[in-house]
């Protein structure tokens, strides 16, 4: 054990894969704790979207611009099995509030650099055949791609030459006198180190609260449907209906809906996903999936002839203003956090993992990171709910 | 409408349990996937005779609600009942079934290990050979090797000896003699030793060569299997080099023992346990009872044991519900579950087995996995368990959803099987989820009220 590397990175998710990535390519050592295996928490569950439609114009979408760019580079360094598709996203609008309203959305995101075209109805159907005849138009997002996550973490990993150390559990943070971070405690060891990075998802707060300082994360669960495959074509691009932006900003958990649907490389239709706030809850909720596939067979009737195969769910990790925490740690030293995306994880990583490198280097970021600072979060006080 | 009891599977112990239940009186509505009663051990084809055993128990079946063709996807809770969801019929027409109580009997499969050449065509389930025989199948003067390990082995190759096939070989895994350091379980069960007998003797009369600590390590063939490897296993079930030898064959019947169906349960939130031969199973006590109030489980799904202990266990499940007991019943559990136990633990596949698999071996066939892509998740991307395996290669994604190639992904990953999860048990139309009744709000077992929901992207 004598040999230091210069950051632990805690979590084998996509986030902790790319600043893996991202780090090593700065010139610096690290090393990859996960308790479980590579992509097995949130990263395993999610869908692979690469999405800057859904992001209003602000820091979260400057950061998904970013990482658009960057996966398209590193489409040319991962192998075929990463399932890289730059498909594009359709958004359509049921009826003309919704495209009126949509169109106000586009041109915010269009000033911020996202390519948005307006599509009317002969154009959707140009774009999507299969889509439901009497909508109102849409807008086609040429820059929305899909990746296979857990594909896309594990030669992220592999590229990056770390030492991946899975099934090895975190149980402390070490600190020297002043404080600073000096490495962690696992289920096998210290393991010493002048920085650590906690790209832990969902487990994000634990991981903070190890090393003495408030992170609130907590989990949305989403389910995910899956259908027998389908031949190819049958769904070209990530289609959802508009509503589903109003959503994704929602601090309530009002009902509100729109399900993704898009075509997988092997066949199935993937739909999804809900959002709901329940905790770790595992149990099958109807109530989701009925939703996601009556959302589905609204915006493609051929669906209703599909049969579901296969159900899941996975648990998003959110901060209370919806926007990760990125960088280090001013309360302390040597402690940088990489969490908190919620949904947009698997899209947002390769960016968030360059700015965790710059961090670590001490490096100039390549944008503003100042709204994803991990303080900005007050101390709960009192006694603990 | 409400039924007292909702009994899912129709085998032994779910007949047992509905015929037991509806004797006290209770609104009994049995479902079952298949078209006619019996489950697996009395499947029978839709024309041919009925099964002793399924006749004596249908005829009971008055005052019970029967629906056959009914495929339990998921069971919710809902308030203080439970809701069954199911795909009925050939035309997938939606259903749902309301009980204050649930018994699950769904039964089990079997385990598939695979090996070079097992997805050649007349390379066919243990199980699945018997089913065929059932179903009319003609057999005469065709060589069929019987491989694999457990009990049913005797049982398939007397049967297909009986129907006119020729069994040149019964290749079993496990030694057993393992039996012998069980004997205590043996003796309090003399029906069983008989049963074993009446099997060794008919096959004496075949001419069949009983190969114990032995394995079929290879099927070979071009178009369809042509013959077999026979090879030496040592206790750990590799093979022993220099022991490999040819034997042809037509047909290769093929099994490795039972799995209980687990997915309703985990669904539910069901305790496990971890059987003898190292799969999991539905926990229950000594009344039936899963963890979770409401819940029942009987039969192969609480560990595989055979009709007997199955029927049993179905009768003390439908008591139980029914406010009652029998000490007579337990005692026989007790008794029969023994030696299940004993018989687990002498099938149990030893690691060993994966010593067979070449890398260009298929693994997983709806999604064309082979093992040298599952040895390379493990080895190279950081693959520590079946789940990511699958995440990483695809292997248990197709039809099956894992139900063939589950055992062997997670042996391969260096662990036993987990409890199966598989949110719905079997293809739902997309239109029926869609349309599903609102219920009221679902209190599932959920560690807090589930908040309405807003979906959206990843």
């Amino acid at each position: 054990m004598s040999h230091v590397p210069d950051a632990v990175i805690i979590g084998a998710g996509v986030v902790g894969a790319a600043c893996a990535y991202y780090a090593s390519r700065a010139g610096l050592d690290v090393a990859v704790i996960d308790r479980g295996p590579v992509a097995g928490g949130t990263t395993g569950a999610g869908e692979g979207n690469l999405l800057v439609s859904d992001k209003e114009a602000g820091p979260e979408l400057d950061l998904a611009l970013l990482s658009i760019r960057l996966w398209r580079e590193l489409a040319d360094v991962l192998p075929p099995e990463t399932e890289y598709e730059p498909k594009g996203g359709l958004v359509v609008a049921p009826d003309e509030t919704a495209l009126t309203a949509l169109r106000a959305f586009a041109e915010a995101q269009r000033q911020a650099g996202v390519e948005a075209y307006e599509a009317d109805a002969d154009r959707l159907r140009d774009l999507e055949p299969r889509l439901a005849p009497g909508l109102a138009g849409g807008f086609h997002y040429p820059q929305d791609a899909q990746i296979q996550p857990a594909m896309a973490a594990a030669h992220l990993l592999r590229a990056s030459g770390a030492d991946v150390r899975p099934g090895e559990e975190v149980t402390g943070v070490l600190t020297d006198r002043q404080g600073a971070v000096r490495g962690v405690r696992t289920t096998r060891g210290d393991l010493h180190a002048p920085a650590v990075v906690n790209a832990t998802g969902t487990w994000g707060g634990r991981i903070a609260e190890l090393a003495g300082v408030h992170l609130p994360v907590l989990p949305r669960r989403g389910f995910v449907l899956v259908t027998e495959p389908l031949p190819p074509g049958l769904v070209r691009h990530k289609v959802y209906a508009a509503d589903y932006i109003a959503d994704v900003a929602n601090g309530s958990a009002a009902l509100q809906s729109s399900a993704v649907v898009e075509g997988t490389p092997a066949g199935p239709v993937l739909i999804g996903a809900t959002r709901e706030r329940v905790g770790f809850d595992r149990t099958l909720s109807t109530a989701a999936l009925r939703r996601l596939a009556a959302q589905a067979t609204a915006l493609f009737p051929v669906l209703g002839g599909v049969r579901a195969i296969r159900a899941y769910h996975g648990f998003r990790p959110y901060l209370p203003d919806h926007l990760p925490a990125i960088g280090p740690d001013p309360r302390v030293p040597g402690l940088h956090h990489a969490c908190g995306h919620e949904g947009a994880g698997i899209g947002l990583a390769p960016a968030t993992g360059l700015l965790a490198a710059a961090a670590l280097c001490g490096g100039r970021p390549a944008l503003d990171v100042r709204p994803f600072r991990p303080d900005r979060f007050p101390e709960q006080k009192g006694p603990a709910a | 409408m409400t039924a007292d009891l909702a009994v899912v599977g129709a085998g032994p112990a779910g007949l047992a349990a509905a015929v037991t239940a509806a004797g006290r009186g209770l609104d009994v509505t049995l479902l079952d996937a298949a078209e006619r009663p019996g489950g697996q051990i009395h499947r029978h084809p839709a024309r041919g005779p009925v099964p002793r055993p399924v006749r004596r128990l249908t005829r009971r079946l008055r005052g019970v609600t029967h629906l056959p063709a009914h495929h339990v996807w998921t069971v919710v809770r809902d308030g203080d009942t439970w809701l069954l969801h199911c795909v009925a019929g050939p035309d997938e027409a939606p259903a749902t079934v309301r009980a204050r109580a649930v018994l699950l009997a769904t039964g089990a499969y079997e385990r598939q290990l695979p090996f070079p050449g097992w997805t050649l065509p007349g390379v066919v389930g243990a199980g699945g050979a018997q089913a065929m025989l059932k179903g009319g199948l003609a057999l005469p003067g065709r060589r069929v090797v019987v491989a694999g390990s457990g009990p049913l082995l005797l049982a398939v190759a007397t049967t297909l000896a009986a129907a006119g096939a020729r069994v040149p070989a019964l290749v079993e895994a496990a030694d057993y003699t393992a039996y012998a350091r069980r004997l205590p379980a043996l003796v309090r069960n003399p029906g069983k030793l008989a049963q074993g007998a009446l099997h060794g003797g008919s096959l004496l009369r075949h001419t069949t060569r009983l190969l114990t600590r032995h394995a079929v390590t290879a099927a070979h063939g071009t178009r369809r299997v042509e013959a077999v490897t026979v090879a030496r296993l040592d206790a750990d079930w590799r093979p022993v080099p220099g022991t490999g030898r040819r034997v042809p064959c037509d047909v290769l019947a093929v099994g490795h023992g039972l799995v209980p169906q687990l997915e309703l349960a985990t669904g539910l939130g069901c305790a496990t346990r971890r059987t003898p031969d190292g799969t999991p199973a539905v926990a229950v006590d000594g009344r039936q009872r899963t963890s979770v109030p409401g819940i029942w489980a009987a039969g192969e799904t609480c560990g595989v044991g055979g009709a007997e202990l199955a029927r049993t266990e179905g009768e003390i499940a439908a008591l139980c519900v029914a406010g009652d007991a029998s000490a007579a019943l337990a005692r026989r559990r007790a008794r029969l579950r023994a030696f299940a136990d004993a018989m687990a633990a002498a099938h149990r596949p030893r690691p060993g087995w994966t010593d067979w698999l070449d890398d260009a071996t298929e693994v997983c066939r709806c999604e064309e996995v082979t093992a040298g892509r599952v040895r390379h998740a493990v080895a190279e991307l950081g693959a520590l368990d079946a789940r990511t395996v699958k995440l990483l290669t695809r292997a248990g994604m197709g039809w099956c959803q894992g139900r063939v190639c589950g055992q062997a992904v997670a042996r391969l990953a260096g662990e036993d099987p987990a409890p199966d999860r598989r949110p719905l048990s079997c293809p739902v139309p997309l239109s029926q989820l869609a349309h599903l009744p609102e219920a009221g709000p679902e209190a599932g077992p959920a560690p807090e009220a589930p908040a309405p929901e807003a979906p959206g992207a990843e």
